[in-house]
């Protein structure tokens, strides 16, 4: 138990990660679905990094730089498109969104 | 000789086929005609055959073609005109031509005219393949013909409710019988390898004892339902809702001796299981006392001949029981043309009386009917077993057999049997034709049948008179293929005491019957006198009961069964499940809609619910390579 | 030890906001959460060696992207509770976990059955940073051009969505033209 492993961190990454889903799965309101999917990126980038730590290699560090560098494209490409969104039909909830039918 | 036995078998099946193709017409006049003449042509091609038989003591087979042949079964479609058989298609073909021309002058008025011809005609045809069979599939073949054509005949009037359910009864109890029959011939296959007569009957003397009583007892069964007897015989008397044509053809000469027929052709078998054969007689005279005790108090004309034919099966197999398997077969002979020859005068009387038949309410006809009379009254003393009348000789033989086989429970039943009969019979005729005219002031007025329909009867009438003198010849004629007993008395003086002491039975039953029913007193009973509340009387105007009994205890408790396997198994369980797997299909759909419904958040559980579906899959696959070789030896355990 | 009640309040702080931010209703607190939560796991990285990394999260994901939130929430008229139907959670919670389960095993299995080499190894002595700007600037080069490129296209789309009247331009417009323009948008204001 005090010998932290990298199982711990992955047991971590896989909580994080299931939190994150049970978000994108459950939120109606767009923005909080943004939220959740960032949870799952971060939760990701714990794994890549606590993989790279304990085998010494650089690879898993230089994958979380990445993702967070998409992470913040993705945050604002999918704000834009929330705001027009948001003016065209002054919601955002998900259930009204459905016309991508069938 | 082939072309003939060609000619009388499928002679009748054209004449169905003709009248068949009028079957929805109205009446048409040639349909009858060319049916009648389609019998006669039968009829004489059997003749020319029985010549032939007779005089060079050959008999003609024939195999049509093959019907299975497969692995070591060897089913043809085979005919044999042997003794035992010509004798059947004579009587056969003879009261079929006379019940044809007869039926011409009966339904004369019925819009079903055509129909029946074709059914009477498909009837004759089915018999006589019964009979000229040469294997028991094809003897099963006729056997089962003839039970749909009875049904169809007896059902004529299908508008009834009483005659449909008539026929339901006759069809159903002679199936369950079929049952029997079939196991019966089972047994013979499987123990002898065919069904040809020849071999089966030549391969059983090796057989063993217990396997050849039970064929005989399973081949009788088929024998008891078609030929009524107890406790199968309900059906005979609820058949008389047929028209008196049918009456005359199938339940008196030729449908119900098919039993006796069976039995008569298996008598290799019989003979070899004496015990089984000496329980076909008891019951056989068990049958006849029953029948005739029923036959006593019934008022309706037509139920009595059914009984009195009843009865007189019982004697047959009582006959074919002791091994009198020729005098059975003649006494089967005789029977059906005095018997037919009842039921056609009595179809006249009915006629007349516009299809009533309650004696009671007729009486004094015999001055309007004297043709009917005369032709009535010789048929019922030939029944009776006068002498010189056919009855005689072969009633009273089967009498002298089983007194000579020191059967005397048997014998004494059969000639208790004999004065009922009289009675019975005389009871008939005194209360229709003599006595005082009831009939006028119910409102008949009787007029005699067309002179043609009397016509048509002459030849049975004639034949019931001579038909003693044919024993000789018939005996001679049939021992080939028979067991040849001769049936003498010991000393002449029991002979003669024994046959004047029957017939002063009979004289002084035929005596008492007329003073009875002859006197001015007779009324309509109309159920307060004494004698129609006493238990005696109800007990036999009732049948015993017994109707009541299978009604209560045998079609009540399987109609709720039914019911019960209708509504909770078919319905709840079959019908459930298949509804339930094509459910499965609707649901499945109903729920994956939601894939498409453009909504995102149920989109995106799809989606993780799809992503887990792969990567499960990807687990899968990886744990079975990382253990494959574990994986192969269990399967190669398994045997894939 | 240290790193072990380190990692063990980290671990679970992480856990409660992010539960946090998914479970609200309210819109301010989840944001909230999710920023704090951000900072927690940059903890992480500093716990795991990843200096770099940490600080990066912290400037990008706490600053950037938190500060993009909030600019975006203020669009919206987060007062207002969105009423959320009430999918079955089980069928959600379970089809979350399995699936976070799935992804861990497949990705752990090589390690577990020890097939990983080190391509990229750390030495020791040289200072994270600088590891990483090695490797950065030598092996993933192309990658981080990439990434560059992406960011700008991000930048462009995310001004061109968000902007309003993005055909008028004030600096090429002349003097008067621009004086008519206000007094046209005075005029509506007014009546």
């Amino acid at each position: 138990m005090m010998e932290i492993g990298l199982n711990h961190y992955l047991v971590l990454s896989t909580i994080l990660f299931s939190i994150g889903l049970i978000g994108v799965m459950r939120r109606k309101n767009l923005l909080m679905l943004f939220f959740a999917t960032e949870i799952l990126l971060n939760s990701v980038n714990i794994a890549f990094a606590a993989i790279s730590h304990f085998y010494g290699d650089l690879t898993g560090q230089m994958f979380a730089f990445f993702v967070i560098a998409i992470a913040a494209s993705e945050v604002a490409v999918g704000l834009g498109l929330l705001i027009v969104w948001h003016k065209r039909h002054n919601a955002i909830d998900l259930d009204l969104m459905s016309t991508m039918r069938g | 000789m082939e072309v003939l036995l060609y000619t009388a078998l499928f002679a009748p099946l054209v004449g169905s086929l003709f009248a068949a193709l009028f079957g929805a017409k109205p009446k048409m006049l040639i349909t009858g005609i060319v049916t009648s003449s389609l019998l006669g042509v039968s009829l004489i091609a059997s003749t020319i055959l029985l010549v032939f038989v007779l005089s060079s003591g050959q008999f003609v087979q024939v195999e049509l073609m093959t019907w299975m042949a497969t692995g070591d079964l060897y089913i043809p479609f085979g005919f044999i005109v042997d003794q035992v058989s010509v004798t059947m298609m004579m009587v056969v073909t003879l009261v079929s031509t006379v019940v044809h021309v007869y039926a011409i002058g009966y339904m004369d008025h019925d819009k079903g005219f055509n129909r029946f011809f074709s059914w009477l005609s498909a009837f004759v045809f089915s018999m006589l393949v019964l009979v000229m069979s040469d294997n028991f599939a094809g003897l099963f073949i006729g056997w089962e013909g003839v039970g749909l054509c009875s049904w169809g005949l007896i059902g004529f009037w299908y508008h009834k409710e009483s005659a449909t359910w008539a026929a339901n009864e006759a069809f159903i109890m002679n199936r369950i019988a079929d049952l029997g029959m079939l196991i019966g011939i089972f047994l013979v296959y499987w123990n002898t390898g065919t069904l040809q007569y020849h071999e089966a009957f030549a391969a059983m003397p090796s057989l063993e004892t217990s396997t050849l009583v039970w064929i005989g007892i399973f081949l009788f069964v088929g024998a008891m339902g078609k030929s009524a007897q107890f406790p199968l015989h309900t059906w005979l008397a609820d058949a008389m809702e047929g028209p008196t044509p049918v009456s005359a053809l199938i339940h008196a000469a030729t449908m119900v001796t098919a039993g006796v027929y069976l039995v008569v052709r298996s008598n290799e078998l019989y003979s070899l299981i004496p015990n089984v054969g000496l329980f076909i007689a008891s019951l056989g005279a068990f049958v006849a006392i029953f029948a005739a005790t029923m036959a006593l108090v019934n008022r309706d004309i037509k139920r009595v001949i059914a009984y009195s034919t009843l009865s007189q099966l019982g004697y047959m197999f009582a006959a074919a029981g002791l091994g009198a398997y020729w005098v059975a077969l003649f006494h089967l002979m005789a029977h059906a043309f005095f018997k037919a020859l009842l039921f056609l005068g009595g179809g006249n009387v009915m006629h007349a009386m516009s299809d009533e038949l309650d004696p009671f309410k007729m009486g004094g006809l015999g001055k309007t009917m004297k043709g009917t009379m005369i032709l009535m009254t010789l048929a019922s003393v030939a029944l009776a077993g006068i002498f010189p009348l056919a009855g005689f000789f072969s009633k009273d033989l089967i009498l002298e057999v089983a007194f000579i086989d020191h059967h005397f429970i048997i014998y004494s039943v059969l000639l208790l049997t004999a004065g009922l009969t009289a009675f019975y019979s005389f009871r008939i005729i005194a209360l229709i034709f003599h006595g005082e005219d009831r009939h006028t002031s119910l409102g008949f007025h009787p007029h005699e049948a067309y002179k043609f329909m009397l016509w048509a009867m002459a030849p049975l009438a004639v034949l019931a008179v001579i038909a003693g003198a044919l024993k000789g010849t018939y005996f001679e004629m049939v021992t080939a293929v028979l067991p040849a007993t001769e049936y003498h008395v010991h000393s002449a003086t029991t002979y003669w005491i024994m046959t004047i002491g029957t017939q002063l039975f009979v004289i002084a039953a035929i005596y008492f019957a007329y003073k009875k029913y002859m006197s001015k007193d007779i009324k309509v009973p109309d159920g307060t006198s004494a004698m129609e509340n006493s238990f005696k009387y109800k007990l036999l105007i009732n049948q015993y009961y017994i109707p009541h009994f299978y009604e209560e205890y045998l079609v009540k408790p399987y109609r709720e069964l039914s019911r019960v396997f209708w509504k909770q198994v078919d319905q709840k369980v079959v019908d459930a499940s298949v509804d339930g797997i094509a459910n499965i299909f609707y649901a499945t759909g109903e729920n994956t809609r939601t894939m498409q419904s453009g909504n995102l958040s149920t989109m995106l559980k799809w989606m993780v619910a799809g992503a887990v579906a792969l990567l499960s899959l990807a687990v899968v696959f990886g744990l079975a390579v990382r253990h494959s070789d574990e994986i192969k030896t269990i399967l190669s355990g398994l045997g894939v | 030890m240290f790193e072990a009640i380190a990692f063990y309040l980290f671990a679970f702080l992480t856990i409660a906001m992010f539960y946090i931010t998914v479970t609200t209703s309210q819109a301010l607190y989840a944001l909230t959460a999710l920023a704090a939560g951000m900072i927690f796991i940059s903890a992480f990285f500093f716990i795991l060696g990843a200096d770099f990394l940490g600080a990066v999260q912290i400037v990008v994901y706490s600053g950037a992207v938190m500060a993009l939130y909030a600019f975006g929430m203020m669009f919206f008229d987060t007062t207002r509770e969105v009423k959320e139907k009430a999918a079955n959670k089980f069928i959600v919670t379970g089809l979350a976990t399995i699936s976070a389960i799935l992804v861990v095993v497949i990705v752990a299995a090589p390690i577990v059955a020890d097939n990983i080499t080190a391509y990229y190894p750390m030495t020791e002595g040289a200072g994270n940073t600088q590891e990483v700007g090695i490797v950065l600037f030598t092996k993933y080069l192309v990658p981080f051009e990439l990434a560059a490129v992406m960011l700008l296209v991000a930048m462009v789309s995310g001004i061109v969505l968000a902007g309003k009247k993005m055909d008028l331009s004030l600096t090429l417009m002349s003097d008067r033209e621009i004086l008519e323009m206000r007094e046209e948008k005075n005029k509506k204001v007014l009546s």
